[in-house]
């Protein structure tokens, strides 16, 4: 059934530079394995297309439930030079959470 | 040596809840209140404040706060640690200290720590063999070192710690990690070592809970927000911190807030990167050994953590000149309020380019549409969209033509789309852009200097 990430987890996003870091963080274990599979680098790059410029890296804390993004090129140059209205990326934690999935793999 | 002591984040940035800290120390049992102040950009206007005055160049909330929370820390003995002394710790201890007299304190220690500005030794580190190249972009400073407001090396946890064993009441503190300001009491309480990596982490990962304030405590909490209580009276978040490196993130019981497994691992996985490596100049913490247990009652407990031996380098952030920004805005109501605002902004971007102006970028966006999540956002009908704010924002190195921009703005709505308000603030005034410039540093080049000052 699809569902929307938001049902499944949560999490907080921020800047680092031009990049945005988005952390995600599931719920329970059957919502981080769900993450773990659906969530890929490419998914989210895909995502973001429009917004993400660069390359999205991307890395498991499975001890929190919980992968960490990190998409480069993303703020319209940084927190102080960018002139984007969310400059620090502080609402991009809430646009992945819209992501459609499937939560019966 | 104590069982435990408690650690409260009285400020999450430059800007947050004046009153914060004072809660902080009356509302329950606190050991140290720790205050971040700075973020990047905020050294180099306190650089600019400091050039316009030699007493000015910190966090100036600092003397005003002391005044209402010394009296009760002095009796109490609950120490407190900032790195609002921003660009002239010197000054803002002065300041303190007249607080002081002003209140008929009897004593006053404070200890400082200096030498994280760099901004007038980059020629002597340039010609050591250091060109602080940018991190991100490898490019040498050299090019740069005109235009520099400001240039910072970010220091950890021990010079704190020397300042406390001095018997400091209050440290301030220059460009120090945000993390190295919790971290240091613990290192001073429970006599932990330069090489106790675990239990460096583990104060570090503490810090990192702290750092941002009610962050950590149902503030911009994307979980379930709605059940954080007493939000108008939110709660700062508080360490209790053990020797064996066990920390427990908590609130004052009679604050509003929250603090539950969910509201921690947000401001966990906040502005981190590779999370196996969170490099402070203390040690090497490793997010992916951190174990979480909801205790109940906004008590979570943080354990098992692991680190490694810190690197040879230090960060150093610097600042520089680059160019100038405006925003303007107007906003449009129904009907067809978007295509209004469309309108509007080509009939601006018109206006802007037969003025032959010059913009390094114009960012136009549609606030109330679609201006925080862009091609994500839902589509809607024209008729469904009640109003929309047009947002557009321009940057460019010629102060001209930024001026000139913010004059075109009010005419739009005499000589425009119709339906349009919101032109109350005046015309938008350029503002000068600083550029963040983040650099490594060898260790050795760069001292931290503890200096003490007493009523």
């Amino acid at each position: 059934m699809k569902i929307q990430l938001r049902q499944i987890a949560h999490g907080r996003s921020g800047d680092k530079g031009d990049a945005a870091n988005i952390g995600i963080i599931a719920y329970d274990d059957k919502g981080y394995n769900i993450i773990k599979k659906c969530l890929t680098a490419e998914r989210v790059k895909e995502h973001f297309k429009g917004i993400c410029f660069g390359e999205v890296e991307r890395y498991e804390l499975p001890n929190l439930r919980a992968l960490n993004f990190l998409l480069h090129n993303t703020l319209g140059g940084g927190g102080t030079v960018s002139l984007k209205h969310d400059a620090q990326g502080k609402t991009l934690a809430a646009a992945l959470l819209r992501m459609e999935i499937d939560d019966d793999l | 040596m104590r069982e435990s002591i408690r650690i409260a984040s009285g400020q999450g940035f430059w800007g947050d809840l004046i009153d914060a800290p004072v809660k902080q120390v009356v509302s329950g049992k606190i050991d140290y209140l720790v205050m971040d102040y700075l973020a990047e950009v905020t050294m180099s206007i306190l650089q600019k404040q400091r050039i316009k005055n030699p007493k000015l160049g910190y966090a100036r909330d600092i003397p005003e706060l002391m005044r209402k929370i010394l009296p009760q820390c002095i009796e109490r003995n609950i120490k407190v640690i900032t790195n609002g002394g921003g660009v002239n710790p010197v000054a803002c201890a002065e300041a303190v200290i007249e607080v002081a007299k002003s209140l008929n304190l009897k004593r006053l220690k404070i200890g400082l720590v200096l030498g994280d500005d760099i901004k007038d030794r980059i020629d002597e580190i340039i010609s050591s063999g250091c060109h602080l190249n940018n991190m991100e972009t490898n490019e040498p400073v050299d090019n740069y070192k005109e235009k520099l407001l400001s240039a910072n090396v970010y220091f950890g946890a021990f010079p704190i710690v020397e300042a406390l064993k001095s018997g400091a009441d209050i440290v301030i503190t220059g460009r120090t990690t945000d993390t190295g300001l919790t971290l240091a009491p613990m290192i001073y309480e429970f006599g932990w070592k330069e090489k106790d990596y675990d239990l460096l982490s583990a104060g570090t990962i503490a810090g990192h809970i702290l750092e941002c304030g009610a962050q950590a405590s149902g503030g911009n909490f994307l979980g379930d927000w709605q059940s954080v209580d007493n939000m108008a009276d939110i709660g700062f978040p508080i360490a209790e911190a053990y020797p064996s490196g066990e920390v427990i993130i908590t609130k004052h019981a009679s604050l509003g807030g929250k603090v539950s497994y969910e509201t921690v691992a947000e401001q966990l996985v906040y502005e981190i990167g590779d999370p196996s490596e969170y490099i402070t100049p203390d040690c090497i913490a490793d997010f992916t050994s951190i174990r979480l247990e909801d205790l109940g009652n906004d008590r979570v407990r943080v354990y098992n953590i692991k680190g490694k031996p810190e690197t040879e380098f230090y960060k150093v952030s610097c600042s520089y000149e680059s160019g100038y920004s405006a925003v303007g805005s107007l906003t449009y109501s129904w009907p067809n309020a978007l295509t209004k605002a469309k309108a509007a902004d080509m009939v601006l971007r018109k206006r802007l380019e037969n003025l032959k102006l010059k913009f390094d970028e114009i960012r136009t966006e549609f606030v109330g549409f679609n201006s925080c999540h862009g091609p994500l956002s839902k589509q809607l009908k024209e008729d469904d969209i009640n109003e929309v704010m047009l947002r557009v924002a321009v940057r460019s190195d010629d102060y001209a033509s930024v001026e000139r921009f913010g004059k075109e703005i009010a005419p739009l709505i005499l000589t425009g789309p119709p339906a349009v308000t919101g032109f109350a603030g005046g015309r938008p005034k350029p503002s000068e852009v600083v550029a963040y410039w983040p650099a490594l540093i060898p260790k050795k080049l760069v001292k931290p200097e503890i200096k003490i000052m007493e009523l």
